[in-house]
């Protein structure tokens, strides 16, 4: 049977996303749909061209594979569909596979594949990336899956091709979060990185802003007014467990998380205005980390947990500061504009990203920590709510149509665009989660 | 009967929007009880044509739109906490009330323009909130009577998005305890 020379990976339940899917169902039946459609305009510089063939046998599955991994490889706007069709014999193995055809047609790559039933009814999924100009098989992978791990089983295999064509990580088996408002009524809601499979993790009839996600893609930390009031909640995927972590005196917001997922930053009035304090990921007693009489809001811990970089108006105008995470003297990082607010690393810490205004228009822009040098990457005229993709090549936010909120995405050399948009309601507050099961 | 005459001299004023803060802060006299007569029988010092009410049953100051105590919003320049002066005399009206009714509870709940980050927002919010409570404070008011809270850009007052909604929603509500 294994003549799979290249199988490295097989892919067992995915428990994070069984228990989620247990908490909407307890939560929300009705919000299991697809909700979000994407829109893509732009182009990488170069676009990879690669033919996708239809599985053997995926015809007959609720879910088809090959559809998803062609529009996951399309919306990067790094790859270009060769036609596929009209092949004779349609390839399935490797040694069915005319590289001088492939090559006829324009294609570099071709994903070919199988699929067929396992003793206990899950599906044995098979596929294979094959290099046309070297005629050599690039990757080839099994997945051991069950209907309801179909589409994450398509972008897996998305991610696999992704990586090995482009050299970076695929992030098309991630899962994002963001906030939907329909009438009065607030939706947390967790969907996959295409929009796909949204759940609702939490309603509720007050605001809920700044969804952020641990590390290791099983908690998420936001603000909920629920008691009238923002309060810091942290609520588990697994379980749905949630519990309120910082509930003080005043203002409660702006939850981030240390990288090693034990700790969290946020913003306290406890003790007059806005400052930045350290508690644990369960609640306890805070550390004030800034000693300022300005607004300071809006941590976000580096990758390496060494730094936050932060918004301030201590010079009289918000502006992005970086300190040792520890407290400590902060350093002014942002010196364009007189607003720049909603700071967040890059998954490399080379860069963050963060809200711009300029010429009364508010943008996404990048900012290299090394050069210095700003690049800004959006133009509508409210963008906000930056995050980056886990591996550094895209950043999604919040923007507008007409009065409706919806999310985008833009790769950060600002080529190729994204607009998710949702069938009924104004989606805000989104945020990236991180690679998980890698 | 003087004090009634001030309430309706005061109530001319404001329906005719000239008043002067000093004159404003006059009408934080009244925070007694209000006349059992009907007030739109009497004509005011300035010929007031408009009746302030009709009813004989005593009306609540905060309740009663002549008053200046029923105003309850402060107005704010984009990414600005300053209480302009325009709002002062409103502010210093509740202060004033608060120092002689005590027992009374405010809230006080900041807001912003939809413009700008959601946290970066709900801290202005707050910002403005403290100003607000810090000048009441100032004035008269008992600290332990006053909560502030921030509702940052998330519950706009005016839907629209353009200048004409921005300028409603950057406010600071002054809201006492039941209502």
């Amino acid at each position: 049977m294994l003549q799979y020379p290249h199988v490295m990976k097989i892919i067992r339940p995915i428990r994070l996303l069984s228990a989620s899917l247990l908490l909407a169902l307890l939560v929300a039946p009705a919000a299991l749909r697809a909700a979000l459609t994407i829109e893509i305009i732009g182009a990488g510089a170069t676009q990879i061209p690669i033919a996708i063939v239809p599985f053997r046998s995926e015809e007959g599955l609720t879910q088809k594979l090959t559809p998803i991994v062609a529009a996951d490889l399309a919306r990067s706007g790094l790859f270009k569909t060769v036609d596929a069709g009209g092949m004779v014999p349609v390839p399935y193995e490797p040694e069915q596979v005319d590289f001088a055809q492939w090559r006829a047609r324009g294609a570099e790559a071709v994903v070919i594949g199988n699929v067929s039933r396992t003793a206990d009814g899950r599906y044995d999924i098979r596929f294979r990336l094959m290099d046309v100009v070297k005629q050599a098989q690039l990757a080839g992978f099994v997945y051991f899956a069950s209907a309801d791990q179909l589409r994450l089983t398509a972008h897996k295999i998305a991610d696999v091709i992704y990586e090995k064509l482009t050299g970076d990580v695929g992030v098309f088996a991630t899962r994002i979060t963001y906030v939907v408002k329909k009438g009065r009524r607030y939706e947390l809601q967790v969907a996959d990185a295409d929009g796909y499979g949204a759940q609702t993790v939490l309603a509720s009839n007050e605001p809920i802003i700044s969804p952020t996600w641990a590390r290791d893609g099983s908690r998420l930390a936001y603000v909920s007014f629920e008691r009238k009031k923002p309060v810091v909640y942290v609520q588990s995927l697994v379980s749905g467990e949630r519990r309120a972590v910082a509930n003080f005196r005043g203002s409660n917001s702006a939850p981030a998380w240390s990288p090693d997922g034990r700790r969290l930053a946020v913003t306290l009035t406890k003790d007059g205005n806005s400052q930045i304090y350290l508690i644990d990921a369960g609640g306890g007693a805070p550390v004030r980390l800034t000693q300022s009489s300005a607004i300071d809001t809006e941590a976000n811990f580096s990758p390496d947990g060494q730094w936050i970089i932060f918004t301030s108006d201590r010079s009289g105008a918000p502006q992005i500061y970086r300190m040792p995470a520890s407290g400590g003297q902060p350093q002014r990082l942002t010196f364009e504009g007189s607003y720049n607010v909603s700071p967040r690393y890059s998954p490399d810490g080379k860069s963050f990203t963060f809200m711009h205004r300029s010429a009364g228009r508010f943008n996404i822009a990048v900012q290299d920590f090394a050069t210095r040098q700003v690049q800004v990457l959006t133009d509508g005229s409210i963008d906000e709510s930056p995050s980056f993709a886990p591996n550094n090549r895209i950043i999604l936010y919040a923007t507008r149509v007409g009065a409706r909120g919806i999310l985008a995405a833009v790769s950060s050399d600002g080529r190729v665009k994204q607009r998710f948009t949702e069938d009924a309601g104004d989606v805000r507050e989104p945020s990236w989660g991180p690679l998980v099961n890698k | 009967m003087k004090k009634f005459f001030a309430v309706l001299f005061i109530a001319s004023v404001l329906v005719g929007c000239t008043s002067t803060p000093t004159k404003e802060q006059e009408g934080a006299k009244i925070e007694d009880r209000i006349p059992t007569t009907p007030p739109a029988e009497k004509p005011a010092e300035g010929g007031v044509s408009k009746p302030i009410g009709t009813s004989a049953v005593a009306v609540d100051p905060l309740r009663d739109p002549a008053n200046i105590l029923s105003k309850r919003s402060v107005y704010f320049d984009f990414d600005s906490s300053i209480v302009k002066d325009e709002f002062k005399p409103m502010v210093a009206a509740h202060a004033k009330y608060m120092g002689q009714n005590r027992g009374k509870h405010v809230r006080i709940e900041g807001n912003t323009d939809e413009r700008g980050s959601s946290e970066y927002n709900l801290a202005l919010g707050q910002r403005r909130a403290d100003a607000v409570k810090q000048m009441m404070q100032l004035l008269g008011a008992p600290a332990s009577d006053i909560e502030t809270v921030s509702f940052g850009k998330e519950k706009p007052k005016a839907a629209g998005h353009d200048e004409s909604a921005w300028s409603q929603n950057r406010r600071a509500d002054i809201k006492y305890q039941g209502e």
